[in-house]
């Protein structure tokens, strides 16, 4: 079906009417207990079992301590596994008929995705914040300055935005909510762990190495340790040109995913039907 | 009279499936119409299409004079839908709710709250305003949903299934509210598999089944097009069935039928000016000393016109009560 609908209102509107959405989003995690777990509990876990769990096993090339090492990846892991809330939440919403009320409303086209890609950058907010208070408590360290540790949360932001676009059309175009779970583990599973989020980059080799140094997991997790200072002298930076400049793959990377999956998801809103 | 809905040879179809298979509909301003049918009918299909939910692969609709192809946007700015499935957030409170929606239909802060309370208290949901509405019955949900189809106070309100699943009690709310919103002067589309309903709520129903109009009228009309007038009688005793089939003969239009209840006490007979049959009746009965527990005249329901229309019944199909919300 061709949607050639244009928006009322422009960008204003879309704006305005975003945010009405957002807030509805923001309200719930006050109100459903599932939703603050998800955000608080799983990352303290995560940072938690990945420190003391594998910790002491797998063993880091350099003076680096693991912990340090492994802080970036699960913060990468987790606001990308964050932007299944995104497709989570379009499912839930299509399935109650929430989305059906808000397409018959005269409201801007792109302020349902709009204001649910925006409001989960916050579930990420909280959650980053909840993992870097843990990852203090146990003994992770900030070693360059605070901008560029910043700068590193931002950018893992900028890419879990971007992700979040890929699970918002996956939550449009599958029946349920259950399946959004298991599709984005069909995607985000390997994107993860085939990455150098928990291991070193080293400990992978042929095809799959070669997809370690380009998968954009990698590049955001490498760029995240660099700007926190957690890489050690002992650690070569890999030669490809993904990992020696991770943050502007990585951006180059989000632009991408928006510019495909933002566009498509707005005509799968557009059209869909239950 | 404005045309405030109109819909003509629309057609949808789903892979192999013909939702719709040249549907036309007309509701003059001010009017209800019942799209009554079963489950699966095209109702739904319907409503769909001229909300601009979906498109339809041919024909064409206007509603409130805008063409739901050529300018949906305008179409979404004068109506309010109202689905089958309470549409409300159910995290949200009942403000919060319709808070939201006026915000969307571009209302300021202030003058979407104070609708927002207007609405609540002309519902009767004041007191559970700051409430989450899952906690609301499945009747408070359902007129927390007409109520946010209501917000911008459209001149079109389409409400798709409006009491499916709601209990007597609660459906009969719902309707004093719907017959209320009529009354100030919105034109209406209500779908429905009750054939009560579309007999209480509409001036005009009409009867859909396999995505396309079978019969369409005033419910009295649709009553006499599936034949007249009819008398039936209870005996108090059985051995008086020959008297009083010999009396009914006299009167009625056709056969003098038994009504199956196994114990020949019953009899039905067709009749012709059903008022004057029936007094010509009882002073037969009166003459020959026939005693009933049970005599009346009897117009054809809406179930009857439906059977008759399909061969079956309407409400057979009906399997929605199952996915009821708790009250």
């Amino acid at each position: 079906m061709s949607t050639t609908e244009v928006s009322r209102g422009g960008a204003g509107r879309a704006l305005s009417d975003g945010w009405v959405v957002a807030k509805r989003n923001l309200i719930k995690i006050k109100r459903v207990p599932d939703i603050l777990v998800f955000v608080l509990i799983s990352p303290i876990m995560f940072v938690l079992l990945f420190a003391y769990v594998f910790g002491g096993a797998i063993d880091v090339p350099g003076d680096v301590d693991y912990k340090e090492f492994l802080i970036a990846g699960i913060f990468a892991q987790t606001v990308v596994f964050g932007a299944t809330f995104t497709g989570y939440g379009l499912a839930d919403d299509m399935q109650k008929g929430i989305i059906d009320r808000f397409r018959s409303l005269p409201m801007s086209r792109s302020a349902v995705l709009v204001g649910r890609t925006t409001s989960d950058v916050a579930y990420n907010v909280i959650s980053l914040v909840i993992m870097a208070l843990t990852g203090l408590l146990v003994g992770w360290r900030i070693r360059e300055g605070v901008v560029d540790a910043l700068l590193g949360f931002l950018l893992l932001l900028v890419f879990a935005y971007a992700v979040s676009w890929i699970m918002a059309y996956v939550g449009l175009i599958v029946p349920s909510v259950e399946v959004v779970n298991n599709a984005s583990f069909v995607v985000i599973f390997p994107l993860t762990f085939v990455s150098n989020a928990f291991v070193p980059l080293e400990s992978f080799d042929g095809v799959l190495r070669t997809f370690v140094e380009w998968n954009p997991v990698s590049a955001v997790t490498q760029a995240t340790r660099e700007l926190f200072g957690n890489t050690a002298p002992g650690i070569p930076v890999p030669d490809s040109w993904a990992m020696q400049n991770p943050a502007l793959y990585t951006l180059i990377w989000s632009a991408a995913i928006v510019a495909v999956f933002a566009p498509l998801s707005v005509r799968q809103y557009l059209s869909t039907s239950k | 009279m404005t045309t405030m809905i109109r819909a003509s040879g629309l057609v949808k179809t789903y892979k192999d499936v013909e939702a719709l298979a040249g549907l036309d509909l007309e509701v003059p301003e001010g009017q209800v119409l019942a799209l009554l049918g079963p489950n699966g009918a095209g109702k739904t299909t319907a409503v769909r299409c001229l909300a601009t939910l979906i498109k339809p692969d041919g024909g064409s609709a206007e509603v409130a004079g805008v063409d739901v192809l050529g300018d949906p946007a305008g179409v979404r700015a004068r109506i309010g839908l109202s689905g089958q499935y309470a549409a409300v957030d159910e995290h949200l409170t009942g403000h919060e709710n319709l808070e939201m929606v006026g915000r969307l239909y571009g209302f300021p802060k202030s003058r979407a709250r104070a609708r927002a309370r207007e609405l609540l208290e002309r519902f009767d949901l004041s007191d559970a305003a700051d409430r989450p509405s899952k906690t609301y019955s499945g009747g408070m949900r359902r007129r927390l949903d007409l109520a946010g189809a209501l917000v911008a106070e459209p001149p079109v309100l389409i409400l798709d299934e409006p009491t499916t699943g709601l209990d007597v009690r609660s459906r009969q709310q719902m309707w004093d509210v719907i017959r209320e919103l009529v009354g100030s002067g919105a034109t209406l589309l209500l779908t429905t598999q009750y054939l009560e309903e579309a007999d209480r709520l509409a001036d005009d129903i009409v009867v859909i089944d396999h995505g396309r109009a079978i019969a369409r009228g005033t419910a009295d009309e649709l009553k006499s097009q599936t034949g007249g007038e009819r008398i039936e009688v209870v005996l108090s005793d059985p051995a008086q069935r020959d008297v009083a089939t010999r009396i009914l003969a006299t009167v009625a239009t056709g056969d003098v039928g038994d009504d199956g209840d196994g114990a020949g006490r019953s009899l039905v007979a067709p009749v012709n000016g059903g008022q004057q049959a029936l007094a010509r009746v009882l002073t037969g009965f009166e003459a020959e000393q026939v005693e009933v527990l049970d005599i009346g005249l009897r117009r054809p329901t809406l179930d009857d016109v439906f059977l008759s229309l399909t061969g079956r019944a309407a409400e057979d199909t009906t399997t929605t009560d199952e996915q009821e919300v708790p009250a």
